[in-house]
């Protein structure tokens, strides 16, 4: 049988030199890509975040000017929303989206490789404004009419609206991918109600960038359309409104926040039962409670801007669905706990960050509901009441179960452990630095503190949470560090890992460690939700996981159907190619054309895309028949 | 390593398995994955125009008149709406065809579509010069072309589209089973139309039953 690996390897073998390297469509690379840049760019916001603590360490500071300061934290709020803690997740999905799902690639190998290639550049894109002295000013919110060209004439925001206009397209067409992937590309019998919880909250996610995305991407058109082209979408002396960027913004904004949490959650839905040595407890309102949350996610977004003066109907009505959204949260929180209650769960290093997330995700969900509640929120609007909530959301339910996945993912990956000692100086080094430097942060709001000052008085009352609060937020970027390094070490010198060295239960650790580029020599068929457990869950069919389609003529895998992934077929995958890197080069050179204006180069780049697409679009063997 | 299955369903010692049946690509009814990319892509486009749409109830709700100039006049985008309505019949008739395996309906469908959409658009560049004010008037001129704008570029795409199909009909890529394309390029094209009726009723029958003038 060592034939069919051998013809397998020849038909999805990368080769190893730079071609190989810019033209591959492997989904393992890419979503690997995705992880280390996002981590890159989570460093660079981290480094600008280190900074604004370094002047509010004291009263009085004023090393960073007001003008650089402005910089900083747009620049580290934008980093780390848009360019770390989204893409970070997609990593995490495309790596393992197809092994989850019992398939050689995602649906779109080559669309895959060009939503990388385009976050990539619009990082650059946006991190070029730095080499100009012209970061984006005016906070990650952006709020008109400060972003006019009247009071923002040089390129700072342009540099904005046209970096996550890009940025757009990468995660929109990634999305696209996902749905597409889970519609089609499941291995037979992964019917939905055996879909893993992770693939359940990202399918959940990619729904919501599909409808959320263009509310952003509108928002930025009109803001570059009244910056450069002279409209006045957000001019009130000729009819428009800077109410209505808030609107769009923050329409998209709530559902990101879900975007860039669902995934997060659903990589604590796969780790937690793994060491609780059990399946998820309430399967079935864990996957209902995350597609609702995404759902609801659409209807919170005023609750942005009770201090705009809206009519009481609307916040009252606003305010009322934000509480709302605590019951599907909970119903996840109880399963996790459900889940602990009763086992013995193994407490190893992916296991304490997800304790960790727990706790934490119950304090940022509480400040959450205490937020929604309309006067509450008029007394500590603004303030670093806000920052502390938003960092509690987002670290603690976005970058713990990240890092925790990392622990747990990383010997699938590699082929190696993360060192298991290093892991939990860790995680208790990240835990104490983030409650020590955000926790304070709640009170320097209840004592008034606004956000976004570059300084502030020594008589204010502020200098021991403010002087706490950064000697913490070092403490935890200290224990980011750690991580960082465990990465490094472990990389070349942690102990070789098993197929599936935790003992989990589903088909990403039915493969060696780390996967064969066809992931499966056999696609696999799936009788129920835990393949790999099924020897002491005893389910009544068992999953074939070692007989079943080899399909070695070609970049092969299998077409099922969409509910019941039955009906099987047989599709053709890409080869690799470079068509994504030129793509995504040409869209560069368009977005540098807009930013400068220079309209002939934006033309002849538009009509460039144009022939790629055809290009791309063309079939390669229109004899293999799929339309 | 257990026995595994060949390509065709069969194992390798020749025995048959539980599904003898020849694995085969999927057609075009059995929705490959290029079917949910283009319900993914028309899904965000959809969203896309709610949201334009929105931007334009949301300022006339806020000015005291709206628009703030004459109502766009019916003369030209009445029949242009009716050109546009039609052009999705010849696509629906253009691919029905395909389905029968009728090529020729095909093409004679997809080159009808391409005439009457290129007539479509260059109606509303007519417009455009007839009309008064310009995107840098005021906010209102700024939502009216942008919306129209955004409509016209997305019929352009779709009309970019239906040249692309029609070469692939002309080398003979489709069959009555598969022809993924067609469907995707007529779906878009479906698409695009229904949004311009609703761009339609917004910006030129709306003024004149609801808006304070």
């Amino acid at each position: 049988m060592a034939s069919i690996a051998a013809r397998l390897d020849e038909e999805w073998r990368t080769p190893h030199s730079l071609y190989g390297e810019l033209s591959t469509v492997d989904h393992k690379k890419i979503g690997k890509r995705y992880l280390v840049t996002a981590f890159v760019f989570l460093i660079i916001g981290g480094l600008e975040a280190a900074l604004m603590r370094a002047q509010l360490i004291g009263p009085n500071e004023r090393w960073l000017s007001p003008d650089q300061y402005n910089q900083l934290f747009t620049m580290h709020g934008t980093t780390m929303i848009f360019w770390y803690a989204s893409p970070v997740l997609s990593g995490f999905s495309n790596y393992l989206w197809p092994l989850m799902l019992g398939s050689r690639d995602m649906a779109f190998p080559r669309v895959n490789a060009l939503s990388y290639w385009t976050f990539l550049f619009s990082g650059l894109f946006l991190y070029t404004s730095l080499f100009l002295g012209q970061m984006p000013d005016r906070g990650w919110f952006a709020y008109a009419p400060l972003t006019e060209l009247q009071y923002s004439p040089a390129l700072n925001m342009d540099f904005y609206a046209l970096g996550l206009l890009f940025l757009t397209i990468s995660t929109t067409i990634g999305a696209i991918n996902f749905v597409a992937t889970a519609f089609s590309v499941r291995a037979p019998g992964m019917s939905i109600n055996r879909l893993p919880i992770f693939i359940w909250s990202t399918l959940t996610t990619s729904f919501s960038m599909i409808f959320a995305l263009p509310a952003l991407s509108v928002a930025c058109v009109y803001l570059w359309f009244d910056r450069r082209l002279g409209m006045h979408f957000f001019d009130p002396a000729q009819g428009g409104s800077a109410m209505l960027w808030q609107h769009l913004f923050w329409v998209f904004g709530h559902p990101w926040v879900y975007i860039i949490v669902l995934p997060a959650m659903g990589i604590a839905s796969m780790v937690i039962p793994t060491f609780c040595r059990r399946p998820i407890a309430g399967y079935t309102y864990v996957a209902l409670a995350t597609v609702s949350t995404g759902v609801l996610g659409f209807g919170v977004w005023v609750h942005h801007m009770f201090a705009t003066g809206l009519p009481p109907l609307s916040m009252t009505f606003f305010s009322g669905a934000s509480m709302t959204i605590v019951i599907p949260s909970a119903v996840s929180l109880f399963a996790w706990l459900a889940t602990l209650w009763g086992s013995k769960p193994v407490i190893r290093t992916p296991m304490l960050f997800m304790l960790g997330f727990i706790c934490l995700f119950v304090i940022g969900g509480l400040s959450g509901v205490a937020t929604a509640v309309v006067p509450y929120d008029w007394q500590l609007t603004d303030t670093y009441f806000i920052v502390a909530h938003i960092h509690y959301v987002l670290i603690g339910i976005n970058l713990f179960p990240v890092i925790g996945g990392l622990y747990y993912w990383f010997p699938k990956m590699t082929g190696r452990m993360l060192d298991e000692r290093l892991g939990r100086w860790n995680f208790w080094v990240m835990f104490i630095g983030m409650n020590v430097g955000f926790f304070p942060m709640h009170i320097a709001g209840l004592l008034g503190m606004p956000r976004r000052i570059y300084t502030y008085d020594g008589s204010m009352g502020w200098n021991t949470v403010n002087l706490v609060t950064s000697l913490g937020a070092y403490l935890f970027a200290i224990g980011v560090l750690m991580f960082v390094w465990n990465v490094i070490k472990s990389r070349v010198r942690g102990a070789i890992a098993a197929g599936n060295p935790w003992d989990a239960s589903t088909l990403e650790w039915s493969t060696s460690s780390p996967p064969p580029e066809y992931n499966f020599e056999v696609i696999p068929t799936v009788r129920s939700r835990d393949p790999l457990w099924e020897d002491r869950l005893e389910p009544p069919e068992q999953s074939s996981l070692r007989e079943g389609p080899t399909l070695t003529d070609g970049r092969l895998t299998v077409q099922s159907a969409p509910l019941d992934a039955d009906r099987v077929r047989l599709l053709h995958m890409s080869e690799d190619t470079l068509l994504p890197l030129i793509v995504a080069l040409v869209m560069l050179a368009l977005f540098y054309a807009l930013l400068f204006r220079i309209w002939g180069l934006a033309l002849a780049a538009a009509v460039m895309l144009g022939v790629a697409t055809a290009w791309w679009l063309w079939p390669q063997h229109p004899e293999h028949g799929e339309g | 390593m257990a026995t595994a299955l060949r390509d065709d369903g069969m194992r390798d010692d020749g025995r048959a398995s539980g599904d003898p049946r020849q694995l085969d690509t999927p057609t075009t009814s059995e929705r490959p994955p290029g079917w949910w990319g283009m319900v993914g892509l028309i899904m965000t486009e959809a969203s896309l125009f709610t949201f334009l749409l929105f931007s334009y109830y949301y300022l006339g709700s806020l000015s005291p008149q709206w628009p703030p100039v004459a109502r766009p006049e019916l003369t030209l985008s009445g029949p242009n709406t009716m050109i546009l309505l039609a052009s999705s019949g010849t696509m629906w008739w253009g691919e029905a065809g395909i389905r029968r395996g009728s090529r020729g309906r095909l093409i004679s469908g997809l080159v009808l579509t391409f005439i009457l959409g290129a007539v479509f658009l260059s109606i509303q560049m007519i417009e455009y010069h007839k009309t008064k004010f310009l995107p840098q008037s005021h906010a209102y001129g700024s939502v009216f072309y942008t919306i129209t704008g955004f409509h016209g570029a997305h019929v352009a795409i779709g009309l970019l589209m239906v040249l692309f199909v029609l070469a692939r009909a002309l080398c003979g890529h489709f069959t009555p089973a598969r022809h993924l394309a067609i469907k995707n390029a007529a779906m878009y094209w479906h698409f695009v139309d229904i949004v311009w009726l609703f761009v339609f009723i917004t910006i030129y029958i709306t003024p004149r039953f609801w808006w304070h003038q």
